[in-house]
Order: C-alpha cells, then sequence, then structure tokens
C-alpha cells in the first residue's frame, strides 16, 4: 500500500497540477487568460445566471393555437373539396381541435368520405411508418355526421417543428440585444428554455412575448363595428385607443413573411419614431398593383391582432418600401423593427416559470460565496491541523489539491457554478476530510494494538478503503439522483457535490497515502505522531 | 507534532443501551413531526405552490414594511407576504398563485412594479424576480416526490448488495427517519421549504447513509471477528470505535456548513440550515436510530466461509 511505483508518484503528480493548470485561468482577468499561451486552458468557470446575473424563463409553445389554424385550412380544404365534388353539407366548422360536418343527404357520405380522406397527405417526419401514417383522421359519428382530427403523428410533427422554428425567430430576436451566451433549448415536448444573462427580465419578455405577425389589411369603412359584420370580414381594435375599432376583410394583402428588412428611425417630416420596412419582390409587386387601384382608401397594419396604423393610400406604393408612423417611442420602433426582421412566431408562448437575478444580487452572492468558502476552509485546515498534527497536514495539502482539482474540473467541463453550487464545494470540503479522518483513526486504532508504525499505517488505509467507497458511493447515488432531477441552481449544487466526492477520494486516499509513503522513507519514524 | 484527540481511546459507551430512550426520543420527534406537518404544514416556497417573488432593495434607507405591505397589499393580488431578506433594505416580497393560468403571474408583476413606482418613485432596485406558474409547480412537487423516494430506493439497493438485508433495512429506518424529522423541522420553524430543500434532503440522505455505512462496516467486520461475542456488545463496539471519527467529520462538515449559514447570504441560508439539522440528525439516526433496529432485526452470525478465509489469509 505504502509503495508507490515512478510512473505511480508521476501520475498523481501530473492530475494534481493539471488541476492547477486548468484553475488558473479564473485567477487571471479575462485579458491575461486570453494571452495565456495556446497550450495552455484558458476557459474560465462559468457563473450561472444567478451568480451572474440574468433571466430565466421556461416558455411553452401555444399548442392549441397551432393546431386550430392547421384545422382552419383544412376546413377550407374540406369545403371546397365537397363544392367541387357537389357533395351538399352543413355546419362545416372548427371545434375542440377537429372539424365537423354534416353531410346533407346520406346517400352521399361514402363519397363524401372519399372526398375528405383524399385530402389526406403522408406524414414526412414519420420515421419508421413511413408513408403509411397519414396527417388527418375521418371519422364518420353518425350517418351524415362526420369528425376530422389531426393524426397523433401529424400532431407530434406540428408541435416539433413549431417548437423548433419558435427557438430559430427567438434566437434572432435575443442576438439583436446584443448578449452574450443565450441559451435557448427545447425542454420536453412543447417548451423552450431561454437562459440569457446580464438582461433585465422586462427587456427580454418584451421582444419574446410577442408573436409578431404582421398582416397588412383592406378597411371596410362602410361597415358599423358595432353593427352585422359580414363573413369575410373581421373586427380589431386599435392599439392605443382600444375602443376604436375597424372592419377589416379577414383576407391579409400581404404578411410579415413577404418583408426582407425592417429598421427604426425618424420621420423626415414629423421627426416623430417611425419603422421602415422592405418588401421582396413578391410582395413589392403585390402591394404596388394594391395601392394603385385602391388609392384614396385606407388600409390597416395589424400586428398581432391590433391595428398599428391605418394610413390613407395617396398614391400608388411601388418600389417595396414603406414605413409605419403608430405613436411609436424611439424604443417602441426599436422593438418592433427587432421583432419584424426576425419573423413571426408559429404561435404565441406562455411564460410557466421566471427567475432572473439583478447583477447587484449577483455580485453579492459571489462575495457572499467567496467568504463562506474561504472561512470554511480555514476553519476545517485549522481543525484538521489541530486533531491529527503532520498527517492533519498531509490532509490539509490533499484538501487544497482537492479544491484545485474541483475547479479545475469545474472549468475544464464548462459547468455551470451555482450559489448553491458553491454551497455543494463548501459541503464537498467538510465531507471530504471524512476519508482522511476514516483513514486517520484506523491508524490510531492499529498502532494502539501494538503494530509497528509502518504495518499500522497499511492497515490503516487498507482497511477504511471499503469504508471510503461504500459511504461515498451512498452520497454519490443521491447526488447523481438531484443533477436528473434538478434545473439550474440545483443542478449547480449536484454537479459540485458529484466532482467534490470523485475528487476527494482520489486526493485523500491517493495524495495523503503518497505524502506519508515520502515521509516514512525520509524520516523511518519510530512512532507515529497521530 | 502530534494531534489532539477529542474523542479519548477505548470508550466504552453503552450506546444500545440507550435504545429504549432513544426509542422514546425518535418516537417523540417522528409524532411531534407528523402532527406539526398536518397541522401547520410546511410554509411551502413558490416552488411547489406556484407564485411570484420579487426581492427589491430600497435605496432610500431602511424599508417602511407597513408602507410597502399597504401598497402590495392593496392590489388585490391574493395573500401577499413581505419580510426583510438579510438586511434592512431588502425586502422579499412574496404573491401567491393567481388563479386563472400561467399568464397571470406575469400581470401581477408589472401590477407590483407600477404601485412601487408611485409610492417609491425609483428609489427601488429590483434585485430578483421568480414566478413559477402552476404547471411547474405542479411538476417540480411530482419530480421532488420522485427524487427522494429514488434516492432512498437506490441506497435501499445498494445496501442490500453489499451488506445484508438487516442492514439496509436499518439504514433505510434511519434515512426515512431522518427526512421525516427534517420535514417537521422545517414545519416547526416555518422556513421556506422550496426546491433547494429537496437538495438538502438528497444530501441528508447521502451524508445519513454515510455516517450509517461507516458503523456497519464496523459491525460487519466485527461479526466476522468476533464470532461469539453477544450482538450487544458488539454494536457497542463497533460505534464507540468509530466514535472518534463519527464526531470528527461531523465537526468538520458542521464547521463548513455553519460558515455557509453566518457568510453565504440569505439564498442558501436555508439550503445551509437544512443540512445543519441533517448532520445532527443523521449523526444521531446512525447510532441510535439505525443500530438498535438492527439488533432488533437480528443477523445472521455464520458469514460465508469463503469470505472469511480469504479476509484472514489477507495479511
Amino acid at each position: 500500500m505504502l509503495h508507490f511505483s515512478v510512473w505511480k508518484t508521476t501520475l498523481i503528480l501530473l492530475v494534481s497540477m493539471a488541476g492547477a493548470l486548468f484553475t488558473l485561468p479564473n485567477l487571471l482577468s479575462d485579458e491575461q487568460a486570453q494571452n495565456l499561451p495556446s497550450f495552455m486552458p484558458s476557459n474560465k468557470l462559468h457563473l450561472g445566471l444567478d451568480l451572474k446575473g440574468g433571466s430565466h424563463l421556461l416558455l411553452q409553445v401555444q399548442i392549441g393555437v397551432i393546431i386550430t389554424e392547421r384545422m382552419e385550412a383544412t376546413k377550407d380544404d374540406i369545403r371546397s373539396s365537397l363544392r367541387e365534388k357537389k357533395i351538399g353539407y352543413t355546419g362545416l366548422k372548427v371545434a375542440d381541435q377537429s372539424v365537423t360536418l354534416k353531410v346533407r343527404d346520406a346517400i352521399q357520405m361514402e363519397d363524401a368520405l372519399i372526398a375528405i380522406k383524399g385530402l389526406s397527405q403522408p406524414v414526412t417526419t414519420s420515421l419508421l411508418q413511413g408513408a403509411s401514417v397519414r396527417d388527418i383522421v375521418v371519422t364518420q359519428t353518425s350517418d351524415t355526421a362526420i369528425t376530422v382530427a389531426l393524426s397523433d403523428e401529424e400532431r407530434i410533427s406540428r408541435v416539433k417543428s413549431a417548437v423548433l422554428q419558435s427557438i430559430e425567430i427567438l434566437r434572432r430576436r435575443i442576438d439583436e440585444l446584443g448578449t452574450t451566451e443565450p441559451t435557448i433549448q427545447p425542454q420536453g415536448d412543447d417548451r423552450i428554455l431561454v437562459q440569457v444573462p446580464g438582461v433585465e427580465p422586462d427587456a427580454l419578455k418584451n421582444i419574446i412575448g410577442k408573436t409578431a405577425k404582421l398582416t397588412f389589411h383592406e378597411v371596410d369603412s362602410r361597415t358599423d363595428p358595432n353593427g352585422i359584420i359580414p363573413g369575410d370580414s373581421f373586427v380589431l381594435p386599435d392599439i392605443e385607443n382600444k375602443a376604436q375599432l375597424y372592419v377589416l376583410k379577414k383576407r391579409a394583402i400581404l404578411t410579415g413573411e413577404n418583408l426582407v428588412d425592417a429598421q427604426a428611425g425618424f420621420s423626415q417630416q414629423t421627426s416623430e419614431a417611425i419603422v421602415s420596412f422592405k418588401f421582396d419582390t413578391a410582395g413589392a409587386k403585390k402591394f404596388g398593383n394594391y395601392t394603385a387601384s385602391h388609392v384614396g382608401e385606407p388600409f390597416a397594419i395589424v400586428l398581432d391582432n391590433e391595428v398599428i396604423s391605418a394610413p390613407r393610400i395617396n398614391e400608388a406604393i411601388r418600389g417595396g418600401s414603406g414605413q409605419i408612423s403608430g405613436n411609436f417611442t424611439v424604443e417602441g420602433a426599436n422593438e418592433l423593427s427587432i421583432l419584424l426582421r426576425a419573423g413571426a412566431l408559429p404561435a404565441p408562448l406562455d411564460i410557466l416559470e421566471e427567475r432572473s437575478v439583478g447583477p447587484s444580487l449577483g455580485a453579492d452572492s459571489v462575495e457572499a460565496g467567496k467568504i463562506a468558502s474561504i472561512v470554511g476552509v480555514v476553519g476545517v485546515v485549522l481543525f484538521i491541523l489541530f486533531s491529527y498534527g503532520l498527517f492533519g497536514l498531509f490532509a490539509n495539502i490533499a484538501l487544497m489539491i482537492n479544491l484545485l482539482l474541483i475547479f479545475g474540473v469545474l472549468s475544464l467541463l464548462q459547468a455551470t457554478l451555482t450559489l448553491p453550487g458553491i454551497a455543494g464545494i463548501v459541503l464537498t470540503i467538510g465531507m471530504a476530510v471524512d476519508a482522511n479522518v476514516l483513514i486517520f483513526e484506523r491508524i490510531r486504532e492499529e498502532a494502539r494494538n501494538g503494530k509497528s508504525p509502518i504495518a499500522a499505517i497499511e492497515t490503516g488505509y487498507n482497511r477504511a478503503l471499503t469504508t471510503i467507497l461504500d459511504a461515498n458511493i451512498t452520497t454519490f447515488i443521491a447526488a447523481a439522483i438531484l443533477f436528473y432531477l434538478g434545473t439550474g441552481p440545483v443542478k449547480g449544487f449536484a454537479v459540485t457535490l458529484s466532482i467534490g466526492i470523485i475528487t476527494s477520494v482520489f486526493t485523500a486516499f491517493v495524495v495523503t497515502r503518497l505524502l506519508v509513503s515520502v515521509w516514512i522513507r525520509r524520516k523511518r519514524p519510530k512512532s507515529i505522531p497521530i | 507534532m502530534k494531534g489532539f484527540k477529542f474523542v479519548p481511546a477505548g470508550t466504552k459507551i453503552p450506546f444500545i443501551g440507550f435504545r429504549y430512550i432513544s426509542l422514546a426520543l425518535s418516537i417523540f420527534m417522528l409524532v411531534a413531526s407528523a402532527g406539526l406537518f398536518f397541522t401547520k404544514g410546511l410554509n411551502y416556497g413558490i416552488d411547489f405552490l406556484g407564485g411570484t417573488t420579487i426581492e427589491i432593495k430600497t435605496l432610500d434607507g431602511p424599508a417602511d414594511l407597513t408602507k410597502l405591505r399597504s401598497t402590495v397589499g392593496s392590489l388585490g393580488l391574493g395573500d401577499v407576504q413581505l419580510q426583510t431578506f438579510g438586511a434592512p433594505d431588502e425586502v422579499l416580497i412574496k404573491i401567491q398563485a393567481q388563479t386563472g393560468g400561467d399568464g397571470n403571474a406575469q400581470s401581477s408583476i408589472d401590477a407590483v412594479k407600477a404601485a412601487l413606482a408611485v409610492s417609491n418613485g425609483d428609489q427601488i432596485e429590483y434585485r430578483a424576480v421568480e414566478v413559477v406558474g402552476p404547471t411547474v409547480s405542479g411538476e417540480l412537487v411530482t419530480d421532488s416526490i420522485i427524487a427522494v423516494c429514488l434516492a432512498i430506493g437506490a441506497v435501499l439497493l445498494y445496501i442490500w448488495v453489499r451488506f445484508e438485508w438487516q442492514f439496509s433495512v436499518a439504514a433505510v429506518v434511519a434515512l426515512v427517519h431522518d427526512v421525516a424529522i427534517t420535514i417537521g423541522f422545517f414545519s416547526l420553524l416555518q422556513l421556506d421549504f422550496n426546491i433547494s430543500i429537496i437538495a438538502a434532503l438528497l444530501t441528508i440522505v447521502g451524508y445519513s447513509l454515510n455516517d450509517t455505512v461507516v458503523v456497519f462496516d464496523r459491525v460487519r467486520e466485527f461479526l466476522r471477528k468476533y464470532k461469539k461475542m453477544d450482538m450487544t456488545e458488539l454494536l457497542d463496539l463497533s460505534i464507540n470505535s468509530t466514535l472518534s471519527r463519527t464526531i470528527l467529520t461531523s465537526v468538520t462538515t458542521l464547521i463548513a456548513l455553519l460558515s455557509l449559514v453566518i457568510f453565504g447570504g440569505e439564498v442558501i441560508k436555508g439550503l445551509s440550515l437544512a443540512m445543519i439539522w441533517g448532520v445532527i440528525i443523521g449523526t444521531y439516526s446512525s447510532v441510535f436510530v439505525a443500530s438498535p433496529i438492527l439488533l432488533a432485526l437480528g443477523v445472521k452470525r455464520d458469514w460465508s466461509k469463503n469470505k472469511v478465509t480469504s479476509e484472514a489469509t489477507n495479511p
């Protein structure tokens, strides 16, 4: 147990030095860390949002909206298909995420079913079943009634693509804020986790809370918004003055999908904040044609079901660019331009969970964590020195190497250090000496039983090993489960605790043993000072 | 340089002899915990109940809690609690979960911010905002219960594999005892019970087991060594010979944890307090709960011959 071959000793020294090397960048300023020679690691610890300040949002895509939108499209398809086949129907509507209708004449039921089934498409993302899975399920619910719903596969594929699309849009929007290292990732089936360091939650919520669906509609000035609305029209309120209502044609002239650019700026005439935009070629042509044939009439610019502006067309607008002036503040114009550039979300997002920490609290926590760690380490070190004398010194050297290894591994893995994570490290420090305590107590016992120093130490290490492993594996199991369960800060606790358990077994068992063996070879002690 | 022995060598404290006293104490604590849990309940944090916490700092001196309370209380957001949080100018506002879905919590923050802007102007700094909607809080409850049960189940299995089933049962009874009494401790002091307390509970599971395993390892060793020794005597001997280690490790862990409670700030105070309590109760249970249960269950004395011989030939 006390014999170390040269390569073993070298290996232990190398591991310890690697720990120091990976910890080093954390002690340097950013600039110094970047200027380290390229063969040296320069990765710093990743601080969690609770230490750095920033916002954490858990979002959920409103699946219902997506499914309903999809069913609306199906409804239109069904209508034209049945009309084409001259099949009479009534009560065609979308309800409860499915389309229902009644066939006028039960005799035509077969034809209707065939026609509607003919509309179905294979679900492309289904890997295993291939083309056998269709996107819609058509069920006959009575002699004359039919219900059409999405198949599970289609539903899953819709949700998946909506989540991915939302992530892409969110990334574009958040990048506009000019922050570093935002985390935007899917969670579960229909959720998105957004973590942005250093950004106030309000700013973040403003730019992710809007769907940003931009549409241009013809205004029907002749119809009274409070009267009977024709089937092809709908009523929307003004964004500022909600009492002012507009009657608009449902069919959009153009949508945000035709935009290629949007910029915030100032109007040259009135010097108020505006958003200027540019259409793509197809959009420009459509817009030009429309404005040419509707000179003198108003049209509405609609954002997320609110009219932001309803200007009158003074002349045909060709060239595909225009501007929106709608009583914007400068920030408001800026925000809108960001949203328009990034594009619309496929569906609104709900905020399920928000955790944000301001920079001052983060800095305070870092400070508190530092002081607590230093006091904790110094307390433990003094106590161990007092309890075990020279052997305590060995244990303390091992403890320092342990700390270097913990920070080294954290830096190497780019794991996130949170405040509970710091607590995990401090706890590890307290518990790490346990292995050494077990060993040293055993050595004391063996020495009392009359064993020679070397024999006592040999037996001490030997006998304590199984106990150390059993005791640490059990704690490790608990930490691993916590890692699996936890999110954010709590996960950080599990990470440092797990890393600490592994490194402390190494340092307490291997490093102290090396130190003790060197000491024995040098001093050839007659008794053990323990 | 010789060390100082906090626990003298060769103590002969009849721990197992105290088992009826400790049994009474444990039962009392368990019943009290259950009683507290069902009457007073736990002061659940927003992680489990849903709701909003807003941590503010008043920049114009110590916070006027009465004024703040009336400002925020008049918004009709239901149950609102205000308390200073570590310093007189730092206040934690806790708002109960809003009814009607995940979106409404967001509007409650806006309402509070608007009201505070009217009453305190710009003399307020928002240090942290946490909103947990009903969907997430429900999941956190389930996940936490699963995690604690999973952890206990996993270690039950591990101890079973490494020892005999009696050890496993004794260790797990001690664990459940520790977890239950820690929950009682939180109910008694009405400390905020949130997701980081679950982290503490899992760590307590690990720590308490660590302690128990050390004693059991020694029991196992002595069972092989002293084949004829009376079980009570053997357990006492095992506990006494690991006593010094039990105390030293508890002390170093407590030093580290106390430092966290005193200097680590409000955010992790709950976590640290829970663990301090856990270390104390975990140490108690490995001596006074796990070992007596092992005695009551009885263990197989004739360990397989192979193991004994291999152990004996080991120098």
